[in-house]
């Protein structure tokens, strides 16, 4: 039963991860931009919704109203500002423009927010659970940011394979040269994925928020683990990233149970192990 | 035709006499430092491993376009292994150095095998990863003083020089030692054959794969070379601090994000940028490290405005506008007289 719970706490981790990994996966996919920045802004929204609890007197829930909206225009204007710049036939400028951004986020945030580690209170749900088996039960908290994971991944699949926005993505993906010729301005339809990528970093930084502790400097560690996930799970696929996610939760679960310092090490650990076995990981949908 | 014009328009021999006088005041400026007072040696050290990492992460992203973002993983393995020799198998200090590098070019094989699988900038958070392993493996070594990490002993100190002031001036040598051999080895293999390959590969591999160059080879070599003299570096900025921790050892602003914004700033793809942006680093952080967390915010902000504005940085706007550079690399239209008409050597210049 031990393990059986092991598993699937780290099952249930895999939500958070997927989250993370969501909005990673879906501008690569658009562009084939890769945002050195995305675990920096994830912290930037859980810093935001901190704000907004600390000054503002909201409840981290409702911070939601304020932190998505603001991430998605920031999404947005840094797209059309900066990141559109940056894209072309050379995989430089985009790199190290957005490794630039993530070393100006991090000091940012230390500047304004001191050092300190830091948690949201969502207020009591999240120590409550329910028992499924003796031995093995779910918290409440983990099972609807499991759920949220699903709603957004099943909501992004639905505007990209049912909308007229989401075909012009898609149809970008594949050929971004003839897409223009068709009339679509990629410029506005990269920032708009921008944004819905920043939309749902917003979501996951809030529910990080109040799940584990973090601190300015801790975007590196969630991009790496929103970086596993995509690829365990295989590029262009987001259900995937969400199974990517939850192998990369169990990974690191399974480690920390025999040493707390193997844990997120076991984590990596499984990413090279899938890696060397098949690099373009398990559930691929995407060439490149 | 105008860089033909100011070519010939001054005789050769001059140029050249000109330049080997400065080389050798450069070189007689350095050599004696040491003799001069040892309150400057232990900044000059630091300068020339950061020149010297600045480099080697040029020659790797800028021309091989390998962008790795986990180059801390072989400084740190270069350092631990340096401590590991010392403690665990008594080696001294300044013969364990040069093994250090050698364990880093091993290590650097199998994980370039595993990391070139994935592609472009997938492989530089994928070199994250393997840094970051590295560092949380580092921290499980008891022996080594786990997480928080040791010094090394001070037998094995004495062991280097009897008094503080020789070691840091044989510490001083050994970084201006491993800087020259930095620039040899980037300015070789640009001037080399395979320099030409990795340009053109780096302008467009499918291109250069199509005219012979094996390119999963030659980055494969950069990359293990490159690793290999990252690793002396570690070696020798851990003997200089004479402590390790997992923490110092694989940092990721230290070793990668500052190397980063040096060779962007100065110029990436350049021979110049790495001395450019390590002159403009060193200078600004003289004027503001006090600001604490600004001055990060500050240099990142630098570094983005530069890709955006000027990709060719610092060097790559000087020698744009005024034709000048400090290391030719460059194939020119061959002056000499003696070439037949229409048929125009290509030499290095």
């Amino acid at each position: 039963m031990q393990w059986l719970d092991i598993i699937v706490q780290g099952a249930l981790v895999g939500g958070l991860y997927a989250l993370f990994a969501t909005g990673l996966s879906l501008i690569f996919g658009v562009m084939r931009l890769v945002n050195l920045a995305h675990g920096d802004l994830i912290v930037l929204a859980a810093f935001l919704s901190l704000a907004c609890v600390q000054h503002l007197g909201f409840s981290p829930a409702l911070s939601l109203a304020i932190v998505v909206p603001g991430m998605a225009l920031l999404g947005y204007a840094m797209q059309r500002v900066m990141l559109n710049r940056t894209l072309g036939g050379d995989i430089l400028p985009p790199l190290l423009v957005t490794f630039g951004l993530s070393i100006v986020i991090q000091n940012t945030l230390l500047e304004a927010f001191s050092a300190d580690s830091r948690k949201l209170h969502f207020g009591g749900i999240e120590t409550a659970s329910i028992r499924l088996l003796p031995g093995v039960s779910i918290g409440w908290y983990p099972l609807i940011v499991l759920l949220a994971a699903v709603v957004v991944i099943g909501g992004l699949q639905l505007a990209l394979y049912r909308t007229r926005l989401g075909a012009a993505m898609r149809a970008t993906s594949d050929d971004p040269v003839t897409v223009r010729l068709m009339g679509v301005d990629n410029r506005h339809l990269f920032a708009l994925a921008m944004a819905a990528s920043l939309s749902v970093c917003a979501i996951a930084g809030v529910l990080m928020a109040g799940w584990t502790n973090f601190d300015p400097l801790s975007g590196p560690e969630r991009l790496l683990y929103a970086f596993e996930a995509v690829i365990i799970g295989g590029l262009g696929s987001l259900w995937g990233t969400l199974a990517g996610g939850m192998i990369l939760g169990i990974a690191q679960s399974v480690g920390g149970a025999f040493d707390p310092g193997w844990q997120i090490l076991a984590g990596h650990l499984a990413f090279l192990v899938v890696l060397s076995a098949t690099p373009r990981g398990l559930f691929p949908r995407m060439a490149d | 035709m105008s860089t033909f014009v100011a070519t010939a328009g001054r005789p050769a021999r001059a140029r050249q006499a000109a330049r080997a006088f400065a080389l050798t005041a450069i070189a007689a400026l350095l050599l004696g430092l040491p003799w001069w007072g040892t309150a400057w040696l232990g900044r000059a050290v630091e300068i020339a491993y950061m020149l010297s990492l600045a480099m080697l992460w040029n020659l790797l992203a800028g021309f091989a376009g390998v962008v790795s973002i986990g180059q801390q993983a072989f400084v740190g393995l270069g350092g631990y292994a340096l401590f590991a020799l010392v403690i665990l198998a008594g080696v001294p200090p300044l013969a364990a150095l040069p093994l250090a590098g050698v364990v880093a070019a091993v290590v650097a094989l199998p994980v370039a095998l595993l990391l070139f699988r994935l592609r472009g900038p997938h492989l530089a958070i994928g070199s994250w990863v393997v840094a970051e392993v590295f560092r949380l493996v580092a921290a499980q070594i008891s022996a080594l003083g786990g997480g928080s990490g040791q010094s090394l002993p001070v037998a094995a100190v004495r062991g280097i020089a009897r008094s503080r002031s020789a070691r840091e001036a044989i510490t001083y040598f050994i970084a201006l030692a491993l800087a020259a051999l930095c620039l040899a080895l980037v300015w070789g293999l640009l001037r080399a054959r395979q320099g030409l390959g990795l340009t053109a590969m780096r302008d467009s591999e499918a291109a250069a794969a199509s005219l012979g160059v094996n390119v999963r080879r030659l980055k494969l070599t950069v990359f293990v070379a490159v690793a290999g003299a990252t690793g002396l570096l570690g070696a020798l900025i851990f003997l200089q601090t004479l402590r390790i921790s997992p923490d110092a050892a694989f940092s990721v602003t230290d070793w990668t994000a500052n190397v980063i914004f040096i060779v962007v700033i100065g110029g990436i793809g350049t021979l110049e940028g790495p001395f450019a942006g390590t002159a403009v680093f060193f200078l600004f952080r003289g004027l503001f490290a006090g600001f604490g967390g600004w001055y990060m915010i500050a240099l990142g902000a630098l570094a983005i405005l530069v890709m955006l504005l000027a990709p060719a940085g610092l060097c790559g706007a000087v020698s744009h506008r005024f034709g000048v550079t400090l290391f030719p690399m460059r194939r020119r239209l061959g002056t000499a007289p003696a070439a037949a008409p229409g048929l125009p050597t290509a030499s290095p210049n």
